[in-house]
Order: structure tokens, then sequence, then C-alpha cells
């Protein structure tokens, strides 16, 4: 039992630190942010309180050491400087130590504390006693009372919401929203609950509304006067004086456009001020909603539900077979139910990219301080999720491209200042959905990359010939070929030459893609497009000579006739013409070499993978299934034109056409017919 | 004049149909108009003008030397984004486009 709570504590400290790292690497962009400083500290409260209850008496004895340094912070008494973030951070990476109770012979957590206790000009003791003093735990009694108040110091709480006619007013809120991030703001959240389904949506009507957490410096005048033009309710929630330090709750003082008043408004910067913190937004108080469950049981389920969902199509093909309308009726509830748990299922797997981009963070940090390039990192779409088999895979490869655009793609801030650049660089994270694909982005805003260098490189290892004709995508691609780099010399963070060509190979395990934009001076661009799950996807079911496969439907955008003067076999003029545009085409027969001829009627499915688009010449379309891929066995893995195989509903096999793979195939069709069948054979 | 100073593209208009008619003519960022103008006023002009659907969001700030609130009020109900009491200074107007295009 203690066991099982041990190992719960273990976890809550993991989830506690990723959040506490981030919050101190935010802090070093928001140095003023007292949100930030609020959840380092009650980060910090939290392990240090979890950890005395389990027992850890050395952890939290450590904690509190470090939790004193940030209650200076957070009373003003003491700034935030790159000296003591980076102490907290090396404090922070002390803790996974202490919770496993390992020694600490060379003295580091000793010399850590000292440092920290030497920002604050004092002792522990003088500190704590300065905590004791604190009125706001005395009066509070109850702790977490305390913490509520203490949370909430020095912040004004905004939230509005514009009239319904606002927008066919002409009110843009995001204007209202750029003033208000004028005024300070440190936090904002849409608040959609007022948002109606699609079907009702209006589009005139502004639906949602807005939390804010502003400077408690902001008064209700200045918001008043954001307001001017817009229609809109809204109500600033101060805090009450220190004449009332009981009344944890003040009354959020509601304020019509009309008369807006609020308490905060009249309350001298220095008085402390105390407010009422609505926790509902953080993370944590929704634990009681979420059950945390071991992953292998996920997978485990995962497996289930694929098994599942074969036998479902095998007796689908069963009941078809045998004509039974009673079985027919109870295969297609099945299937229906097997669909609602396969995406249940399927969603349960998702992980949001947040989870990754903790890491990175640091990882740009530690490397933007040692390659001396002052850089900001900034992440966009860090909700958007992705299955967790894939996240898995996907940090070492993020990992690698991070560190290439720091290493190889930034230059020294000096010679940023002279090609004219802001000195601090920029890498940009950007993940998005993009139909049943994520894409992750890593921009960089560095030297970028010279095609002819690269040419040239190339040329010199003998990778291509000094013949080949080549885009200038093709040209950057060349970085993936095994033992391949650009850099002049060999740094110990990149630059071996053996990263990109595994980032390749891992992106390709995941039937993703990759590819990179760059513009020379102006900086560079590593796209990844990635399935959102790897385990069942919708699948394409095709006939070429008697053999099944499978087209995966998010790939397949048209399907269209062959037309029959295609339909004779020609180098020169395998393309058709889709509405206007060319699209080039692959005969999956003479691909796989197959005898006899096919039946009339030929179909082409169009596919596409990242920018390119190619029809495949198909014999027959015989539907969509859902397609539970099942790994290629060893001896296969080297067939690239194929990514799997699945089970179909009689019991027989098809194989998983590798569409990115084929796209390339066709590009490179054009020249060498014959080499591309090698490959695919290969 | 000052807003063309101000680089902005100004289409004047001689009063309220003429208004309407080049409001409906091409697209506007921002509309200012007088309330009290000759063959349709102010509220007239909004009203007639938000019927239409290139006359949605439109920001309408009204000008007027009038300051009653149950004329702010309807102007308000017809659509106008703002009111402003004349007299008022070129910097005072410009700031107020300023604050509605953001």
């Amino acid at each position: 039992m203690m066991d099982d709570m041990t190992a719960i504590f273990r976890e809550e400290v993991r989830d506690l630190l990723e959040s506490l790292e981030r919050g101190l690497l935010d802090l070093k962009s928001r140095p003023e942010d007292m949100g930030l400083v609020n959840q380092v500290f009650r980060d910090l409260h939290t392990v240090k309180g979890s950890g005395a209850m389990f027992g850890f008496s050395e952890l939290a004895a450590f904690i509190h050491e470090f939790e004193t340094v940030f209650d200076q912070v957070r009373s003003g008494n003491l700034a935030i400087g790159p000296e003591l973030l980076r102490l907290a951070l090396a404090a922070k990476d002390e803790i996974p130590g202490l919770v496993e109770g390992e020694a600490d012979p060379e003295g580091r957590r000793v010399a850590i504390l000292s440092g920290l206790q030497g920002l604050l000009g004092g002792g522990p003791v003088a500190a704590e006693a300065e905590v004791a003093a604190a009125p706001a735990e005395a009066g509070a009694g109850e702790a977490d009372a305390g913490e509520a108040v203490a949370a909430g110091e020095g912040v004004m709480r905004l939230s509005f919401r514009l009239s319904g006619a606002a927008l066919a007013m002409g009110a843009r809120p995001e204007i209202v929203l750029d003033e208000l991030r004028g005024l300070g703001a440190v936090a904002v959240e849409a608040d959609l609950a007022d948002v109606p389904p699609l079907d009702r949506l209006d589009v005139e009507a502004c639906a949602i509304g807005w939390k804010m957490v502003l400077p408690a410096s902001v008064t209700a005048a200045q918001v008043e006067e954001v307001f001017l033009f817009v229609d809109a309710e809204w109500s600033l929630e101060g805090a009450a004086t220190e004449a009332a330090p009981a009344v944890a709750e003040a009354a959020p003082v509601a304020a019509a456009k009309a008369a807006p008043v609020a308490a905060g408004a009249v309350v001298k910067p220095e008085v402390k001020v105390e407010a009422k913190v609505e926790t509902k937004s953080d993370a944590k108080s929704d634990a009681g909603a979420t059950i945390r469950v071991p992953a292998e049981r996920l997978d485990a389920l995962m497996d289930a539900v694929g098994e599942l969902v074969t036998a479902e199509a095998r007796l689908t093909q069963l009941a078809r077979d045998l004509r039974d309308p009673a079985l027919i009726a109870t295969a297609e509830q099945i299937t229906r139910l097997a669909g609602g748990l396969r995406d249940a299922t399927m969603t349960m797997r998702m992980v949001p990219m947040r989870s990754l981009v903790g890491r990175f963070r640091r990882l740009v940090l530690d490397l933007s301080d040692k390659l001396g390039k002052p850089v900001e990192f900034r992440v966009t779409g860090e909700d958007t999720e992705l299955d967790k088999t894939v996240i898995e895979k996907l940090a070492d490869p993020l990992v690698h491209v991070l560190r290439n655009a720091l290493d190889h793609g930034m230059e020294l801030p000096d010679a940023r200042v002279a090609a004219g650049k802001p000195r601090e660089g920029l890498v940009e994270l950007v993940a998005e959905h993009a139909g049943a694909e994520v894409l992750i982005k890593v921009r960089d805003d560095g030297k970028g990359m010279d095609p002819a260098k690269l040419r040239e490189k190339a040329i010199a290892k003998g990778i291509i010939t000094p013949e080949a004709q080549m885009t200038e995508a093709q040209i950057f691609a060349l970085i993936f070929e095994p033992g391949f780099s650009t850099a002049e010399a060999v740094t110990d963070l990149s630059g071996r030459g053996v990263g990109m060509d595994v980032v390749r190979r891992t992106i390709d395990a995941l039937r993703g893609t990759i590819q990179i934009d760059s513009a020379l001076g102006r900086g560079t661009t590593v796209t990844l497009r990635l399935p959102l799950t790897l385990a069942i996807i919708e699948g394409l079911q095709i006939e070429v000579a008697g053999e099944q496969y499978i087209l995966p439907m998010p790939n397949v955008q048209e399907i269209v006739e062959l037309p029959p003067e295609k339909v004779e076999p020609s180098r020169t003029e395998d393309f058709l013409d889709v509405r206007g545009g060319f699209v080039p085409f692959l005969r999956l027969r003479q691909l796989f070499d197959c005898a006899g001829e096919p039946g009339p009627g030929q179909n082409v499915v169009i596919v596409r993978a990242g920018d390119a688009r190619v029809g495949i010449v198909v014999d027959r379309i015989i539907g969509t299934n859902q397609t539970v891929i099942k790994q290629m066995s060893k001896l296969h893995s080297g067939v690239r034109a194929l990514s799997g195989a699945t089970l179909l509903g009689n019991g027989s096999i098809a194989l998983i056409l590798d569409v990115g793979h084929l796209v390339g195939m066709s590009r490179q069709q054009g020249e060498a017919p014959q080499a591309a069948r090698q490959e695919v054979l290969a | 004049m000052t807003l063309q100073e101000a680089g902005y593209d100004v289409v004047e208009a001689v009063d309220g149909q003429d208004g309407l008619n080049k409001a409906l003519a091409q697209p506007m960022d921002a509309i200012i108009t007088d309330q009290n103008m000759p063959n349709l006023d102010g509220l007239g002009f909004i009203r007639a003008l938000r019927q239409h659907p290139q006359g949605k969001g439109v920001p309408i700030v009204v000008l007027s030397t009038d300051s009653a609130e149950d004329l702010k009020a309807q102007a308000r109900d017809a659509g106008a984004l703002g009111w402003m009491v004349k007299p008022f200074t070129q910097d005072k107007l410009l700031a107020v486009i300023k604050k509605v295009l953001g």
C-alpha cells in the first residue's frame, strides 16, 4: 500500500518538476511575471508538502530552502536574475536524486543551497523568520487558504464578453486583446462555454468570453478606456486591502461598463493586495476527474482493439457470404461498436506535445548558453495531440533538428548584427493539425543553407554525380544522406553527420515525411508531417493482378478513371490532366512486374504526400476498411514501397503501400524507370 | 485634410444618402458620420447601411454636437460603434480612428 503511494508520489513529482522547469524557463524571458513566480512557488510547495508526508525529510528540507528564496521573490525583496535562475534549475535537477535517496558525495546540493542563501544576503533562519511574520500565513490558519491568498497576490482578474451584436457593429476583439496586452496582461484564457454547436452557430455573434490576469497596478479607468468603443460586459476582480485579511474571498466587483468599480483600483501599489484565486484553470485541480493508467495497459488495450477490428471484418465477410439477415444485422452492430471502441481507445492514447516541449526549452536554453548564441525559443500549438508512440519516438529527431538549428543554422550575435538581424535569434517550434496528419515545424531565422555549397559537398563525397539534375528541395534533402555533414568543424553537439539520416529513418518508421525549406541568409524550416496514429488507419483497398493492397485514406485525394488513350504504357506521357493540373502516375502492374493483362476500366487513385501528388494505376477499387497495421518481418523491412501488412476479413493478407515512397519514386521515374523498379525490389 | 495627411484614404460624402451610396459602392475600413445631415440623418444612415451584408462589421463612429444619452443609446442600437461629441481636436479624431482600426 505504502509502496503504491510512494509510486504515485514519484509520478507526481515528475509532473511537478516538468511544470517547475517550464516555469523557471519562462521566467527567463518574463522575469516580471508574478503569475510565473507564484506557479514556481506552488510547485515547490506541493513537492515539499507531499515529500514530507511520505517521509522524504531530506527532500523536504532541501526544497524548503529553495522555496524560501522564491518566497522572497514573491514578496518583492529579491529580483529574478540569471544567477538565481541558474541555481534554481540546478536545484531542480537535484530533486530526482533526493527522491531516489541518492547520496551527494560531491556536495553539489550544499553548494547550490549556499549559493541560493547568498542571494538572500542572509542565513536561512532570518529568511524563515520573515516568512513566519507574514500576515497572510499567520492569519489564514489553514494551509490551503494561505496558499490561495498567497498565489493570488498582486494580480487583477478581468473577465469580459462582447455583446452579441458587437462584431456586426465593427468591434474587433483582437484589438481589445492587443490593448489589454499593452496593459501588461500576463495570462489570457478563452471561455468557450457559450459557443453553440456548429449548426446553430451565428456567424455574426461573438460567443467567446475571455478571462485575463492583469498586473495589480491596472485600474478600472484604464480598462474602461480599452472598452470605450466596444459593446462589452466586463468585470475586474480586484482585492480586499490589508484591513480585512481574513476575507480571502474578496467579493468580485462586477461592473457594467456604465459604472465600473474595482477595489483594486483604489489600493496603493505598496499595500499588499490579496485576492481570491480561481484555481479552476489549473491542470492540477481537475486531477479528480483524471485517472492515471500505466502506458502498457493502454498498449494492451490497443492490441486487443486491433484484434477485435480484424475479427469484426471477418464476421462481416462471413455474414455477407451466408446471406443471413439476422447475422448481417448483428455484424453491422458489432462493426459500429468496434468503431466506437477503436475511436475511444485511440483518443485515450493521444498525448499533447506539451510533454515534449519542456525538455526542448531546457535544451535550447543550455545550448544557447553553451554556444554563446542568445536565442528566443517560441512554441505554438503545445496542445496539439499525437499518439503516445509517435510522441515518444519524436523526441530524439526533434532534439536533433533543434540542435542543428542552433549549432549550424544560428549565427553568432555579431554576425547577426552585421547581417542586419536582431542580436537575439529566433527558433520556433510549431505544431498544428492538417487533416489526419500533424505538422511539426522547426523554424530558425539563422543563416539558411546554400544549395550550391551543399551540392559541391555531395559531389565531393560521391553522394551524387556532377551531372545530376536536382531541384533545390532535392538538394536540401541531401543532408539526410548517411555521412553527409556541412559543418566545417565537428562540434560535440552535432556535425558528425550521423544525426540527420537517423532523423529521416525515424520519421519514415513513423510513416511520416520530412521536408526542408531554406532561404540563404534568412533561415531554415524543417517540416515533419506525421500521422495521428500508428496502430489503425482508414484504408482504401485496391486490387492489382489479383493481389490486394491498401492505400492509407488520409493520403487519398480522389479516384479517376484511366482514360482509354493512356492504357498503353508510355515513357513520356504518363501524366493525367486532373482538372487543369498535370499529375504524373505510376502503374503498379509495371512496378511490381505483374504478368497478364489488366481488365478494362482501370482506375487511378490520386494520392498526396507532402506537397506532391501522384496517380497510382490499379486494376480495381474494392472499398474502404479499417486497417490494423502489422509490421513486416525483418526480412522484408528493406522493401521501402510497403509500410506494413494487414489481415483482411477473409483471412488473406493485404500489403500496405507507402505513399510517401511511391511519390518519391514517381519523381525519379521520369529519368530512370528501371532504377526505380529495382529500388522497389531491393 | 488631416486624415489624408495621416495616411488614410478618405471618401467624402455630402449627405446621408450620398454616404450610403458610397459606402455600398466600395468596402470601407471605418466610417465617420455626422448625426445632423440633410436627406438621411446619421441614425437613418447607420440603420440603412446595417441592412446590407456589406454594411456589417464596419466600425461606424458618430460625430454630433448632441450628447444626449438616449440619442447615443439609439445610435448604439442602430449599430454604431462609438459616439464623439463636437467640438474635438484633430488629435482626438486620429486617436479614435486608430483605436477603431487597431
